[in-house]
């Protein structure tokens, strides 16, 4: 890990050419299941940005300044997943309360998310990469937008499907991860620009 | 009794009800750590391991575990044997354990071992629970052993870092990178679907 990249490139990198759906293959339980259609995606991938971000600047002060101190860094995982899973039923009881519309939109995907692979994914990806708290947050943000990108793209492309022949076992999840084949090689030709890890 | 329920418990693990093809459960690592046929096998070693032990304490803790609560102790339970799990791994195996990075630990949210302890371990005894864990856990393993070994000979020419294929074989390294494993897994629910819902031969035959 080069120390130069800042958190900016990170920011772009991890929408881009490391995209955390497409290379990274996270997340993809609730990908398979949501993207049917744009509107639920949208929904889904909001929640998943401002959750990642949150949870990775959070989930980067409990693991620095609680953790290693203690010499506890063995238990990160069962740390890192109380930490999502207090923050999301934290959010959701605030949005219920204050914000109803906000409630509507982000709601019923807010209980999804503590099983979303990808926001622990970004937790654990930041570890290993030896990420500063501002290059944490610039890639729990990137991760979230590429990740709703992607999901978003693939809800555009689903019901645009809706009338092709498919073949009738390939239709479902099949067809849904060819598509994603065919979305990871696009991304792809972003790898030139820039590349981390 | 015995015999008979522990066979059905298999033959749905494993194939009618194979979590991966069937029930599209725990695609992220399936597609992830597949490029290699040794980091596959370590991998499903891990999980066979994990969902037949979370599967036992669940089943252990049923009649205690207050319902209201019973999700976070689950995965309270997972997260304990997913450490042990990397712990060892680290300690073992450590070459592996680095190219796996964080997908081992995010076994903890692979929803296949959370989907058998709310599906079965929850409501049986600590036996059946045992063998559905590693059911589920070999029917996983199963598929990603299949499409890891299609992927390593197409993009490497390998088998197990032996190499089978000709000199004159190009490798396709699309197979070793993302896509590839997009392609493969596709491809591979396809084939398997059309044999219909079913279609249970296959089981014996193999």
């Amino acid at each position: 890990m080069e120390l130069g990249l800042s958190a900016f490139v990170i920011f772009f990198a991890a929408i881009f050419t490391n995209n955390i759906l497409l290379t990274n293959f996270l997340g993809m339980c609730s990908f398979l299941a949501v993207s049917r259609e744009v509107k639920s995606s949208l929904g889904l991938g909001f929640a998943v940005i401002f959750v990642m971000t949150c949870t990775s600047a959070l989930n980067y002060l409990v693991y620095y300044h609680l953790l290693v101190p203690l010499g506890l860094e063995h238990f990160r995982f069962i740390v890192f997943i109380i930490v999502i899973a207090a923050f999301v039923q934290l959010v959701e009881m605030v949005i219920e309360r204050s914000s109803p519309v906000l409630y509507v939109i982000l709601g019923i995907f807010l209980p999804l998310i503590t099983v979303n692979c990808a926001i622990l994914g970004v937790a654990l990806f930041m570890i290993i990469r030896n990420y500063t708290f501002l290059q944490s947050v610039a890639y729990g943000a990137g991760g979230g937008i590429g990740w709703t990108l992607a999901i978003v793209a693939m809800g555009g492309i689903r019901q645009k499907m809706r009338g092709a022949p498919v073949p009738k076992s390939l239709e479902g999840p099949g067809i849904t991860l060819i598509i994603a084949g065919l979305m990871a090689l696009a991304f792809i030709g972003f790898t030139g620009m820039i590349q981390i890890q | 009794m015995a015999t008979m329920k522990s066979r059905a418990i298999f033959v749905t693990g494993l194939w009618r009800e194979n979590p991966v093809f069937r029930q599209i459960l725990g695609i992220c690592s399936a597609l992830a750590v597949t490029n290699l046929l040794v980091n596959t096998l370590i991998m499903s070693l891990g999980l066979i391991f994990v969902t037949s032990m979370s599967n036992v304490t669940v089943s252990i803790l049923r009649g205690v575990t207050p319902p209201r609560i019973r999700m976070m102790v689950q995965t309270l339970v997972i997260a304990s044997y997913v450490i042990i799990v990397d712990i060892t791994l680290k300690a073992y195996l450590p070459d592996i354990s680095q190219a796996l990075g964080p997908y081992v630990g995010l076994i903890i949210t692979n929803c296949i071992i959370m989907g058998r302890c709310e599906a079965f371990a929850r409501n049986n005894p600590v036996l059946p629970s045992l063998l559905d864990g590693i059911a589920s856990g070999c029917g996983y393993a199963f598929v990603l052993l299949s499409v890891a070994f299609f992927r390593e000979m197409l993009g490497f020419g390998t088998f197990f870092g032996v190499r089978v294929m000709p000199a004159a074989w190009t490798n396709w390294t699309i197979m070793v990178m993302a896509p590839g494993a997009f392609f493969m897994l596709g491809a591979f629910i396809w084939v398997v679907r059309s044999f219909g819902p079913k279609e249970e031969k296959p089981e014996t035959a193999r």
